[in-house]
């Protein structure tokens, strides 16, 4: 069995020693996607229990590895895990599976929970140096901000190796030993998108079915209807179209997609009250002015889901656009309140 | 004109730089290349701060103030009275919008 590299100082007091046999037991896994799988995954991209969609952290063995065979670290959030033995098909070896509280990959990296000191401590909790003979673990790179790889080889004697971003690409990469500049890349299509649409849609349910009952008794079903639209095209339209849309920025984006969204309920509002006169101009604009705030809001919150924004430039964002939807959304509840009691009035 | 991301917090001493390349495998938008002997930023306004790059270089040739894009976070950061870097996504929480993903 080959030697663990030596650290820079023996004396370091966080540097791990591998366990001389194995800690924990050795769980096995296959590659199999099984119905029970899929409802996992359904029920976890609504949100449903949100934090109960784990697997039990430890070694995991996968096929039939040997003591030559890959070592794979995965989070403990059933997706990641599911993703990587799914795209293992066919390929012996083990599965590293840290403990990020059920969460995925990129987010526990951001934490810090799949992160250095969790691989340190977990490759010495399941004696990983007395199961393989090779000192080498593959990390997904999205894992990567939360871990330092220097500090692992120091601290454990494993050398990170970080595979692809995408888990699909794992068999191409193990067949060519090297990840290619486009597996380096991340991507965000459509389907990443759209799977993303369930969770911002029951964030954003409670307050939007809320104000559609209000609306409703206040001022109809038109003024109810605008306020669910303005929320589907935050939550799900504008994850859809995200790359489409001019600018940027995701708040001029999705100011933009609420005034397009806006304007049927504007003609709408308008060819009803323009009979009488002054009220026709006011109550065409109110959508115009409620509904974009909302559809850019919810878009700006989008920020979060997505693996490109800066913090930088969201916190820029949020100061340039968020004074100016409130400021539009007040405007246009004015302008709606006064019709409403123009119309209490019979002046409308 | 609309783009906030044009500007962030990525800075590279060349000087330190040994060209390692592991900033250029860690880094999921291509800000980094090989070039001469050392990396080279090629797209520094791709930069989302994750903080990869910084975390695993070994001779910290590179500096970024890491942390989540989220505006959600922020916002309910500062409506806590807190400050708005002090925000993490919901993720391990009940709520939250970054956690749906399977990266």
């Amino acid at each position: 069995m080959a030697s663990p590299p030596q650290s820079c100082c023996r004396s370091c007091p966080e540097t791990v020693q591998p366990a001389a046999e194995p800690v924990q037991e050795i769980r096995t896994t296959d590659s199999r996607i099984t119905p029970a799988n899929h409802l996992d995954h359904f029920l976890a991209r609504w949100g449903v229990n949100r934090m109960g969609h784990r697997v039990e952290p430890g070694l995991y063995r996968l096929g039939n590895p040997t003591p030559d065979s890959p070592v794979f670290a995965s989070s403990n959030y059933t997706l990641s895990f599911d993703a990587l033995r799914s795209a293992l098909s066919g390929h012996d070896g083990y599965i590293l599976v840290l403990d990020t509280h059920g969460i995925n990959v990129w987010c526990a990296a951001g934490k810090g929970t799949f992160g250095t000191d969790e691989i340190v401590r977990r490759i010495a909790l399941t004696g990983l140096a007395s199961v393989v003979r090779h000192r080498t673990l593959i990390v997904p790179q999205l894992g990567a901000p939360g871990v330092s790889a220097h500090e692992v080889l120091r601290r454990s004697g494993f050398s990170v190796e970080y595979g692809p971003v995408r888990a699909s690409d794992l068999p191409e990469y193990l067949a060519i030993g090297r990840a290619t500049p486009d597996m380096r890349r991340v991507r965000f299509p459509v389907v990443d998108r759209l799977v993303l649409a369930p969770m911002e849609l029951v964030h954003a349910a409670l307050p939007t079915a809320a104000g559609a009952i209000v609306l409703y008794l206040l001022a109809g079903l038109p003024a109810a209807l605008g306020a669910i639209s303005a929320v589907l095209a935050g939550t799900v339209l504008f994850p859809a179209l995200l790359p489409f849309i001019p600018t940027r920025d995701f708040s001029t984006k999705g100011l933009i997609l609420g005034g397009i969204v806006a304007l049927p309920f504007s003609a709408t509002f308008f060819m009803e009250t323009a009979a009488s006169g002054w009220a026709g101009v006011p109550a065409a604009l109110a959508p115009l002015l409620l509904m974009p705030p909302v559809t850019a809001y919810l878009a700006l919150n989008f920020t979060g889901s997505t693996p490109f924004t800066s913090r930088t430039g969201v916190k820029k964002e949020i100061f340039r656009y968020v004074p100016f939807m409130a400021g539009m959304a007040v405007l246009g509840a004015v302008l709606a309140a006064v019709l409403g009691v123009a119309r209490l009035l019979g002046a409308v | 004109m609309f783009d906030s991301y044009r500007e962030n917090t990525l800075r590279y001493n060349p000087e330190r730089c040994f060209g390692c390349l592991r900033c250029t495998e860690v880094c999921p938008h291509g800000v980094f290349a090989e070039g001469n002997r050392r990396v080279e930023v090629v797209r520094p306004e791709e930069c989302m701060e994750c903080g990869a790059c910084a975390r695993n270089c070994p001779v910290q040739a590179i500096e970024v103030q890491s942390g989540v894009g989220c505006a959600w976070a922020m916002i309910g950061a500062a409506l806590r009275g807190k400050e708005m870097d002090s925000g993490t996504c919901g993720c391990g929480g009940d709520e939250g919008s970054c956690c749906g993903g399977d990266r």
